[in-house]
């Protein structure tokens, strides 16, 4: 019984498999994408915590924001510089980052990520295009 | 059998594993367990290596000088040559889905006979000696060196397991401890380390054509002895017919049921069978005595022996010029038939592609190993209405139906005999599920382990189907139990006896003989087994006293 | 005993410290990030066609599929083509089953001893839902993760994602709130499932009985992977773009090590490069051998066709011409029919002799 031809196939369509993620990209360079800043932003240097916690944990940091807003009815958020700020994607975050676009959906489109923020928050820049 | 625990004690064996490893707990070779060692004659005769007298019991073996190099090179072959094996080195990863699958284990509680262990045994060693992993991580990595205490190990748990199969309906990779056995065994004999209840009949087997060792005049005499109890029952001189050139149908069957009760009244039933299809049809079916034996002890020793012996049936059917052969009821014979015997021994060119010429019916999934089973045979003629038959002769038995490991689980016939057995018996209940067909539980004997050295074991074995036989028998007044197998007939009637003694054991083709109705025959007044049969039993009681008289 | 789960536990253990430790403290993040794991990739690839092809390369010299229903028989017995499949079709449709949905496990029986003296084999279905459940969630975490190494992501990626995610589990206390990103079924299945199959290993007197190290280690090491997962995107959280701009380097050949990823994320990675490589010589390989188990993956007619055993070598055998020459002088007397006609030896007396010691 010669079965070799049938367990090469299954090697090669295994290891064609496994091996999806190197030809899929060939030929393609695509490197991380690069947050774009409005002038706003950049000039406010830092936003509500550092960047490095911003970049991880800006889903946990608004979803607090949403819990104490909608259920405890609490705006005002101070972070660990003791600055004040309204809790409010829309108002705040938006106001800087006007941007979605360039500054949240490259990332959360390379990342394959679909926050549903825009179900209910109306994405302002739209309106001032 | 004095020596036996209680059935009461053996049921309540305590099945919890020890607290110390496996491989840490080192192997008791114990009296009731473990068989005899082959006789060096025996050995001799067939050419098995290393023939000397010795005993398991004995602290010195007597091994070759390099027998941890023959071991060693004998796994290596094995390896290349068997894939199975191979993979199931391997592949294991130790779920335990098989443990309390086996008859053996659930016996004797010996957390050793749980499968998966009894493999781990060679695949220790195949780790030590083939692995990297296994040699760097020593025990860590489930590997261990061979030493006599593996050895000892493997020689008591090879013959502890009668390659049933069960586990390897349940294991998800279908790794078959049959298959490790069988290897297990091939290595073991390289060094001289056999049983003599296998390597005395291979023996016998080469020289003579069966097990028992029965020369040719003396198997014709053992038939002709059936002939005269049959002439007794049926008032008809049969004439069996051996080694006839011509003839249409080679018959083989395990030499057992010529030898020993109740085996030996399947083969009167056999023999009634052909008498009425000649008489009736005129089909000429022959006996050999140069293949008078189906089972193969030669597959409990090496697959080298398995073909050395299997290669009379082609041989013998093609020297008589047969149409093709008919194989009678036999557990491993037909597992070696199916599976193995046109790969070692064919291709059986020489023979025609098996039709029955009563009926016409083209057995289609013989087509290349030219060999019936007397279940598909029977079962055919009595679909087509061509045997008269008389199932309330059979009225005093109520039947149940163990299915032997190897034609359930190495062949598929399930159906066959079910068939037959409701057409011939009008009291027929089965076991419960999961204790039948290809979950059938093991006689506890098979695969050579039928001696009576080790009658404790066989207890244990036969345990499980022992207590599903005993539902039946609490549930439904069960007394028979009914097998295709030479061994169960030779096994199961000291398993029913310890277990359950108001049940006894048949052959489905003793009840077909019960129920034929042959041309011409007298009114019978007893079965097979020269007991009255009920019903008729009063009319005749005082005719029999009356000749008893006489005499 | 208990040696087999601690020493596969402290491996798992020490290994978390080297990648922890390595990258975090001793910023050895190009080792971690890029050479372990390609090192891990081709070990895996070389080990696994190694390993097959070993496998092939035995040859397979006997039909012996193990039969589980009936037989093709005579035309009106119902065969169980399954169970007992008799064509190729029906050998790959059992070999489907048998991989799919683990069919033979499904299968599965405890035996207990009731009322005293009654044998009772029961339906045991634990083993078979939790091993299919952590194959099958592994699978999907697996399936997932390619998000991480493709750009732009395939669309049946991010529908795999929709659906995993699509129980939206959120916690919302005021002390404790997660579940943003959104919460994969498949994680938490795959932790749990673990979890099942590591307990009943060291807690069953049995399984602990047949339990390697080797059967320990493969489960701590994914229970340590799923658990750094589930650490990572739920509780400490990480720069995701950079994750997969690592990532993206590795499969485009053009390999970063960004910095914002922490020890974790390495132990992670460490963790899953161990276990590829690990893969080709452990038991893990049954993901391959199961396709090739000669007891599944072949046909039950082998009465029917002839299979080929390539090296069917000659043996002695004991013809009939020998077994007549032995027994012709009683096989005369007794009347059975001989080949060749029986001539009485010339020395009677010395037969005489033979007979009368007999």
């Amino acid at each position: 019984m010669n079965d070799k031809k049938w367990i090469i196939a299954g090697i090669v369509v295994f290891l064609a498999i496994f091996a999806f993620p190197f030809w899929y990209n060939m030929g393609k360079a695509a490197p991380a994408p690069e947050v774009k800043l409005t002038e706003k932003a950049k000039a406010a240097k830092q936003c509500v915590m550092p960047t490095e916690y911003m970049r991880a944990e800006h889903m946990q940091l608004l979803d607090v924001w949403r819990h104490n807003v909608v259920r405890n009815a609490e705006r005002e958020f101070v972070n660990t510089e003791g600055k004040t700020f309204n809790m409010s994607l829309s108002n705040t975050c938006m106001d800087c980052h006007a941007n979605k676009a360039d500054f949240c959906d490259k990332c959360h489109d390379y990342a394959s990520v679909d926050p549903y923020c825009w179900d209910c928050h109306l994405d302002r820049s739209k309106e001032n295009e | 059998m004095s020596d036996l625990p209680k059935p009461e004690e053996m049921l309540k064996t305590d099945r919890r594993p020890s607290a110390t490893g496996w491989m840490d707990t080192p192997v008791e070779i114990k009296k009731g367990i473990a068989c005899y060692a082959g006789n060096p004659k025996s050995l001799e005769y067939v050419g098995l290596p290393n023939p000397r007298t010795w005993s398991c019991f004995d602290e010195d073996w007597q091994l070759p000088e390099n027998w941890q190099e023959i071991i060693h090179e004998g796994l290596k072959e094995r390896l290349e040559r068997f894939r199975s094996f191979k993979i199931f080195m391997d592949i294991c990863v130790r779920c335990g889905a098989c443990a309390d699958k086996c008859h053996f284990f659930i016996g004797t509680g010996d957390p050793k006979n749980m499968p998966v262990i009894r493999a781990e045994l060679i695949r220790s060693v195949y780790r030590n000696d083939f692995t990297k992993a296994g040699k760097i991580l020593g025990s860590l990595g489930g590997g261990r060196k061979m030493t006599m205490d593996v050895l000892k190990e493997w020689w008591s748990y090879f013959f502890q397991c009668t390659e049933c199969r069960r586990c390897s309906v349940f294991c998800p990779y279908g790794i078959d401890t049959a298959e490790i056995t069988i290897m297990g065994r091939e290595l073991l004999n390289l060094i001289g380390l056999n049983i003599d209840w296998i390597a005395t009949p291979v023996a016998n087997c080469y020289r003579t054509g069966n097990h028992l060792g029965i020369q040719p005049h003396a198997f014709k005499d053992m038939i002709d002895f059936f002939v005269d109890d049959i002439e007794e029952v049926t008032g008809l001189k049969l004439e069996p017919q051996f080694n006839k050139k011509g003839a249409d149908i080679l018959f083989i069957t395990p030499s057992g049921d010529v030898f020993a009760d109740p085996g030996t009244y399947t083969t009167m039933g056999y023999l009634m069978l052909f008498h009425f299809l000649k008489e009736k049809y005129g089909l000429d079916v022959t006996w050999s005595t140069y293949a008078s034996e189906g089972g193969n002890f030669g597959f409990f020793t090496s697959h080298e022996m398995m073909k050395r012996l299997n290669s009379k049936m082609y041989a013998e059917a093609k020297r008589l010029g047969v149409k093709w052969i008919l194989g009678g009821e036999c557990g491993h014979m037909w597992r070696v038939i199916h599976q193995y015997m046109d790969t070692m021994n064919g291709p059986a060119d020489f023979l025609e592609e098996p039709v029955n010429p009563i009926t016409g019916t083209k057995f289609e999934n013989a087509r290349s190993t030219k060999m019936v089973h007397i279940a598909e045979f029977t079962a055919d003629l009595i679909k087509h209405g061509k045997l008269d038959l008389d199932p309330s002769r059979n009225d005093h038995l109520r039947v149940t139906f163990h299915d032997s490991c190897n034609p359930a689980r190495g062949m598929g016939l399930l159906d066959e005999p079910r068939y037959v057995i409701n057409k011939v018996c009008n009291n027929f209940y089965e076991m419960p599920a999961n204790t039948i067909r290809e979950q059938t539980f093991c006689c506890g004997s098979g695969a050579g382990l039928n001696a009576g050295e080790n009658m404790e074991l066989r207890m244990a074995g036969g345990m499980p189907r022992a207590n599903a036989v005993k539902y039946v028998h609490e549930k439904y007044g069960v007394n028979m139990l009914a097998c295709i197998c030479a061994i169960d007939r030779a096994a199961l009637p000291a398993m029913t006896e310890y277990w359950i003694p108001e049940v006894d054991v048949t052959g489905v083709h003793e009840m077909v003989g019960n129920a034929l109705i042959l041309p011409g025959e007298q009114k019978r007044e007893t079965d097979l087994r020269l007991e009255p049969l009920p019903g008729v039993e009063a009319e005749t009681e005082d005719e029999a006293k009356e000749e008893e008289a006489d005499e | 005993m208990n040696k087999h789960y601690l020493y596969a536990l402290l491996a798992v253990i020490v290994l978390f410290f080297v990648a922890y430790v390595g990258a975090e403290v001793f910023g050895l993040r190009i080792i971690f990030g890029v050479l372990i794991p390609y090192l891990a990739v081709i070990v895996f690839i070389a080990g696994f066609i190694y390993k097959v092809m070993g496998w092939a390369r035995s040859a397979v010299p006997f039909r012996i599929p193990t039969t589980c229903g009936q037989q093709k028989s005579l035309p009106w017995i119902q065969p169980n083509k399954i169970d007992c499949p008799n064509s190729t079709g029906a050998v790959v449709i059992r070999m489907i089953l048998e991989v799919c949905c683990f069919r033979s496990l499904f299968r599965n029986t405890k035996m207990s001893l009731e009322e005293g003296d009654k044998l009772t084999y029961r339906w045991e279905i634990w083993l078979w839902v939790f091993a299919l459940a952590f194959h099958y969630s592994f699978l999907v975490v697996i399936l997932r993760h390619f998000r991480l190494f493709t750009e732009p992501v395939p669309f049946f990626i991010q529908l795999l994602e929709k659906v995993d995610g699509f129980f939206r589990i959120e916690v919302l206390y005021d002390t404790i709130q997660t579940g943003l990103p959104g919460v994969f079924l498949s994680g938490l299945v795959l932790l749990a499932a673990v979890t099942f199959l590591l307990l009943r290993r060291i807690l069953l007197p049995q399984m602990r009985y047949i339990s390697l190290a080797a059967d320990y280690f493969p489960l701590f090491l994914i229970f340590g992977i799923a658990f750094t997962g589930i650490l990572m995107r739920y509780f400490t959280k990480i720069d995701v773009t950079a994750a997969k701009s690592l990532a993206m380097g590795l499969v485009t050949f053009h390999p970063t090590a960004p910095k914002g990823i922490g020890g974790i994320f390495y132990a992670h990675l460490f963790f899953v490069s161990i276990l590829l490589a690990y893969f080709p010589f452990s038991k893990l390989m049954h993901f391959a051998g199961v396709f090739l188990s000669p007891t599944r993956n072949l046909t039950t007619n082998t009465r029917e066709k002839r299979h080929e055993n390539p090296w069917n070598y000659p043996v002695p055998v004991h013809t009939y011409d020998e077994y007549e020459d032995e027994f012709r002088e009683k096989m005369v007397e007794a009347g059975l029919p001989v080949d060749k006609p029986f001539e009485k030896p010339p020395e009677t007396l010395s037969d005489e002799k033979a007979d009368s010691s007999a």
